[in-house]
């Protein structure tokens, strides 16, 4: 009897051995014939296995368990030796499928928004996020909306043919628009109040073309009239802008100026947030954001002048209201440090392309 | 306006201890911004001192220049012991006796030119007589600086006696604060903002005047006051002193002669512009009045120019002798020879000068400031100040005789109703007293009005002042802004962007996402483009909007398509090496549309309504069009295979992109329509109801278009009509509940005529196949040996789903012999074998 409990467990360690060697040969197989000559139909173990009926019932219930358990043995040792082979197989064929991943990709060259536009969406978002409206008018429009109603007298000089493009013929009174503000006439004449409206757009003048004069460039106009406005409320929604745009730690300052459509008027302007102003004081450390003036110019502004109110038909007694534009070519200027004002309309796509991706 | 600091301190006491710097902020606060700080004597260090010429030896040297070997008496800076030192001059504008600006060893002038005595044409020159530019004074180097006889004493510091100590202020005075273009109001508004003394220099005790000057008749509505005095016996070698031509130097205005130096010199001062005649070439009775058609005047500048009817004329017996406020005559122009003068300061309406110097183009200092609006109440007091110039100048008489035609018009009085305006518009806490005393300092009369509130009178000089918010912004201006306190208001709250903006937004989104590359272009265009596009002579594009004033002849309408921009960027990025490009733009076009003349209504009262709707609509068609091209590769030749070239189909599909974004399923027919390939053009539009609803066209550019604009050959494109496309959206949708069961696919062969559109065939199928026909894809199209001339084969993939189970291979055939037999009676499909 001990005879045949030998030849069970060396059988079994010899099966083992075998799975050690097929994977150590990294043979799948080795491994498959090896299983087959230890537990298959003609393995040895089967073979004792059958023998089993010769032996007494207690021997054979015995020894029976003893073959059992060796061939389980056994054939977890095969799963496991076929699993490694396997995880090895595939790591072998997956290293030989290497590519080199910082080959170029691009299947068709990206796309690009022109920084215009960009600039353009950013700012009404400021202003969409504080509950306000986006509104819009012609290019093309009423000589009385773009200035009589905006309280520009009848000798105005933006009013003569070398400042204003004017649609044949002249005597229709139908000109392109000087500036955003005729959108806030169309809004007071057709919106509910209060009103809190943002307008950008194109606006032309008779300007020459050149690096730094465009006939046609965009602006983005504000307009609120509500009860109780004043220039507090004008330079806190300004500072709001600037700090969206700029960073809080931009400074503004408001500088009286002159409209004919605000009174009192102002100018915004922003202390240079590249050299804070110290360039003007230092020669020998120049700015090209703020061209070493220390305050950048961004934009005009002020109290809605009542007259403007009177044209529209609101009651200046009750409303008051506050106004500003900006360039948006002139801020992609100081703010992306552009130079040239010819390569905004002049269509080279590297231009639209200096910018991809991100909104800044 | 430049302001020179020693002119301003004669009649303003600013306070020593306020700097340069600070003193310009406290003027840009208040609404006078300080553009720059010109301070000559800042980049001047070292001993520059007056000297005089005691003697002169001219020495000619080889090279053909003479020089002079001078002996300058420079007081205590003459060397110990001696009365004199040596320099070397080239210049010859000056006598022994001159007295001149020396600079001498040690001083540094502008551009770090150090000055020290060096050996130089055989003499140790000690020192430099200088010429203006050599100290920064000016450009002046015709020849050095001769100071007045008796104007200094030899050892004196130069700057001082040149007025060039002080520096000056370069001020940007708004159009409204026209008084601000005179040393007398930018004197009176420092005083007020720094609370410094201040004496009005038209205060000044004048010269006494009697009637009986010299005869003017007014007689036009432009004219409200015309000041005329006159002087005789003026010096003609009178000359302008050092110390005005200095100041006038200072400001930007070159010397003419004295006559001319003085009238200028008074103008900044005192903010009246001035005009002299001479005398002896008057002819009668001045008169002022319009011009009459036909006639003409010769001016100053020798120029003929035709007069308009609106044009104000000064004339007198002979006709025109000068356009009012804007340039003399010819024949009574003050010369040489001129001793007896004429002096006219005049108040003439702001407009009508305006108007008048645009339209000749003659715009000066004289007609800008006129344009402005002066003090009509100063007048007086400049004519007197010229006439007391000339006598003190030249020597001239002044005839006790002057005239006074016309008179100032007293301001009215203003009502505000409310002093708590002033707070509450500025946004600042202000009592209404604090307003009430800084309006007093800026001369407005403030008295309590009976039915309440205040009554304000502003001074002459102060037009500006008018409604309730100039007051206002008077008071703030002095304040300075950098008092407001910032506030962010309350808006109601809102939906955001409306609707068709999202749209827009997320289809100008799309197409930049699918590669396209956003540009922005200029919207004139001509016939040329026109023609080159090969529009025939009725199509919409060329009913243009025509500008009165374009910028060029060539491009003298608005743009009525975007396909010309976008060509020539094609070009212009071509030329740069740039030849692989997809473009795109979005913007206005314009059409001319028949309407009325736009309205002007009254600005003083709301339009009537029809009146608002002719005013917001009475315009161009300007429909938002959105336009691309692409050009070149599509996909460029690389790693992963041959290149792609662009065709017309990556135009239609930036088309379908655009569409998708907008959940809108797009149609598209065949059609010719310039300047587009006549096989190779989509129409592309919406079904509504059975009818189709064009958006806009895409498809490759025809090569006679190409050829004429100097394109590359296959060029293709699309132009969409956004709002349009936008308006065609749907506004909401379904999400239909999804089948978990899985999907059987069978493929098809159509025989079809060859000239079938394939949309129309996959139309069929869909028709045919019932709601369980999940899709159909056509993935061949095939003509060859196999399928006769006028056939072609379409093969698709369809696939069949049903909601509730799994289909049999049965059903699923049933289904797709459905949609086939669709196919077969609509578009003559067969199945091929």
């Amino acid at each position: 009897m001990e005879e045949m409990d030998a030849a069970v467990t060396s059988e079994v360690d010899r099966g083992k051995a075998a799975v050690q060697q097929a994977v150590t040969m990294g043979s799948l197989e080795t491994l498959i014939s090896e299983r087959n000559r230890y537990i298959g139909k003609a393995a040895r173990l089967r073979t004792l296995q059958r023998q089993l009926g010769q032996l007494t019932p207690d021997e054979r219930r015995r020894l029976g368990g003893i073959i059992q358990q060796g061939l389980a043995q056994l054939t977890q040792a095969f799963e496991q030796g076929e699993q490694t082979l396997e995880r090895a197989a595939l790591e072998a064929r997956l290293l030989a499928e290497t590519v080199d991943v910082t080959l170029p990709v691009t299947q068709h060259p990206m796309g690009a928004r022109h920084p215009i536009s960009v600039l353009i969406e950013q700012m009404c978002d400021v202003f969409i996020a504080m509950g306000w409206q986006v509104a819009e008018g012609p290019e093309a429009e009423a000589e009385w909306l773009n200035f009589d109603a905006l309280n520009f007298s009848s000798d105005h000089p933006a009013r003569f043919m070398s400042d204003t493009l004017f649609i044949d013929p002249a005597s229709e009174h139908r000109i392109m628009r000087t500036h955003t503000s005729p959108v806030q006439m169309r809004t007071l004449l057709t919106n509910d109040l209060p009103v809190y409206v943002v307008a950008p757009g194109k606006v032309y003048r008779a300007d020459e073309y050149d690096a730094t004069h465009l006939p046609v460039f965009h602006q983005l106009e504000g307009l609120a009239v509500d009860k109780g406005l004043s220039l507090a409320d004008l330079k806190g929604t300004l500072d709001h802008l600037a700090k969206s745009m700029f960073g809080a730690e931009i400074v503004t300052r408001l500088r009286p100026h002159f409209f004919p459509f605000t009174e009192p008027s102002a100018e915004i302007d922003l202390l240079c947030f590249v050299c804070h102003g110290q360039s003007a004081e230092d020669p020998s450390h120049p700015c090209r954001t703020c061209h070493s003036e220390g305050w950048i110019e961004w934009g005009g502004c002020g109290v809605v002048n009542p007259r403007v109110l009177q044209a529209a038909g609101v009651d200046s007694s009750q409303y008051s209201g506050f106004a500003f534009g900006m360039g948006i070519d002139r801020t992609v200027m100081f703010r992306n440090n552009a130079s040239n004002l010819r390569d905004f309309v002049e269509g080279d796509i590297r231009f639209s392309r200096e910018l991809q991706g991100v909104a800044r | 306006m430049r302001a020179p600091i020693g002119w301003l301190k004669e009649f303003v006491d600013i306070d020593p201890d306020l700097s340069i710097k600070q003193l310009a902020v406290r003027l840009t606060q208040a609404g006078l911004q300080v553009e720059h700080i010109d301070d000559p004597a800042a980049a001047i260090t070292g001993p520059v001192v007056v000297g005089q010429v005691i003697d002169l030896v001219e020495e000619p040297q080889k090279n053909g220049k003479i020089i002079r070997w001078c002996q300058v008496d420079v007081g205590p800076y003459n060397p110990d012991g001696q009365d004199h030192r040596g320099i070397v001059c080239g210049a010859h504008n000056f006598r022994p006796g001159d007295l001149v600006v020396v600079a001498l060893p040690g001083a540094v002038l502008p551009g770090d030119f150090a000055i020290a005595a060096r050996k130089t044409y055989g003499h140790v020159s000690d020192g430099m007589i200088c010429a203006e530019d050599e100290l920064g004074l000016g450009d002046d180097h015709a020849g050095i600086i001769i100071l007045a006889p008796g104007s200094a004493t030899p050892g004196d510091l130069a700057l001082p006696v040149l007025g060039a100590d002080q520096p000056v202020l370069e001020i940007d005075v708004t159009p409204d604060e026209g008084y601000c273009l005179s040393i007398r109001g930018l004197a009176r508004e420092i005083g007020q903002l720094t609370g410094a003394d201040y004496r009005d220099p038209a205060a000044r005790p004048a010269v006494p005047m009697i009637d009986g000057g010299y005869p003017v008749v007014l007689d036009s509505p432009n004219c409200s006051l015309f000041v005329a005095r006159q002087v005789t016996d003026l010096d003609p070698g009178a000359v302008t002193p050092a110390w005005m031509k200095q100041r006038l130097a200072q400001v930007g205005i070159r010397s003419i002669s004295l006559a001319v130096d003085v009238t200028n010199y008074v103008m900044i001062e005192l903010g009246q512009p001035l005009h002299a005649y001479d005398v002896d070439q008057l002819h009668g009775a001045i008169q002022v009045r319009s011009a009459q058609a036909g006639e003409s005047l010769v001016t100053l500048d020798h120029q003929t120019r035709q007069l308009d009817a609106d044009d104000l004329l000064i004339c007198d017996d002979s006709g025109p002798i000068g356009l009012a406020g804007v340039m003399g005559g010819l024949t009574t122009e003050v010369g040489p020879q001129s001793r007896n003068l004429l002096i006219e300061a005049a108040y003439f309406l702001p407009a009508a000068i305006g108007r008048t110097y645009r339209r000749h183009n003659l715009a000066s200092e004289a007609s800008r400031r006129f344009e402005r609006g002066v003090d009509p109440d100063v007048a007086q007091a400049a004519a007197n100040r010229a006439v007391e110039l000339l006598r003190d100048l030249a020597g001239a008489h002044i005839v006790p005789a002057g005239t006074v035609a016309g008179g100032v018009m007293p301001r009215s009085a203003h009502r505000l109703a409310d002093p708590e305006l002033f707070g509450s518009i500025l946004g600042m806490t202000l009592e209404p007293e604090q307003a009430r005393e800084i309006l007093e300092e800026s001369g407005v009369q403030v008295t309590d009005h009976p039915s309440g509130g205040w009554s304000l009178t502003a001074p002459t000089w102060r037009p500006d002042l008018a409604d309730d918010y100039d007051f206002v912004e008077e008071v703030g201006r002095k304040m300075g802004f950098d008092k407001v306190e910032a506030r962010l208001p309350r808006a109601p709250i809102g939906r955001g962007y409306t609707p068709d903006q999202r749209a827009r937004a997320a289809v100008v989104t799309a197409v930049s996402q699918a590669g396209f590359v956003e540009l922005i272009t200029l919207p004139f265009i001509g016939d040329a483009q026109l023609d080159r596009l090969d529009l025939p002579s009725d199509d919409p594009r060329r009913r243009t909007v025509r500008l009165a004033n374009p910028l060029s002849d060539a491009a003298p309408y608005l743009r009525t398509s975007l396909l010309p921009g976008l060509f020539d960027a094609v070009l212009r990025n071509t030329s740069r090496s740039l030849t692989d490009l997809s473009l795109f733009e979005c913007g206005l076009v314009f059409h001319a549309v028949d309407s009325q003349a736009q309205l002007m209504p009254t600005v003083s009262k709301r339009p009537s309504p029809a009146e608002i709707q002719q005013l917001l609509t009475a315009l161009p068609d300007q429909p938002r069009c959105l336009s691309g091209v692409v050009s070149g590769q599509w996909r460029p030749y690389g790693v992963f295979g041959p290149a792609e070239s662009a065709s017309w189909a990556q135009a239609i599909w930036a088309v379908e992109v655009m569409a998708s974004a907008l959940g809108l399923t797009l149609s598209r027919r065949a059609a010719r329509m310039a300047p587009w390939h006549p096989g190779r053009c989509a129409e592309v539009g919406v079904v509504v109801d059975q009818q189709f609803q064009r958006v806009g066209f895409a498809g490759q550019i025809h090569p006679r278009v190409t050829k004429a604009w100097g394109l590359p050959d296959a060029l293709s494109g699309f132009e969409i009509n956004l709002d349009a496309l936008v308006h065609a959206r749907p506004l909401t949708g379904t999400i239909r509940a999804l089948s978990t069961h899985p999907a059987t696919k069978q493929d098809i062969a159509l025989l079809v005529d060859r000239s079938l559109s394939s949309a129309a065939v996959e139309q069929a199928l869909i028709r045919g196949g019932g709601p369980r026909l999940e899709s159909v894809q056509l993935f061949d199209v095939y003509t060859g040996p196999a399928v006769d001339q006028q056939h072609k084969s379409l093969a698709y993939a369809l696939l069949m789903r049903d909601p509730q189970r799994t289909l049999t291979e049965a059903e699923a055939t049933v289904i797709r012999d459905q949609a086939v037999a669709e196919a077969a009676a609509s578009c003559g499909a067969r199945l091929r074998d």
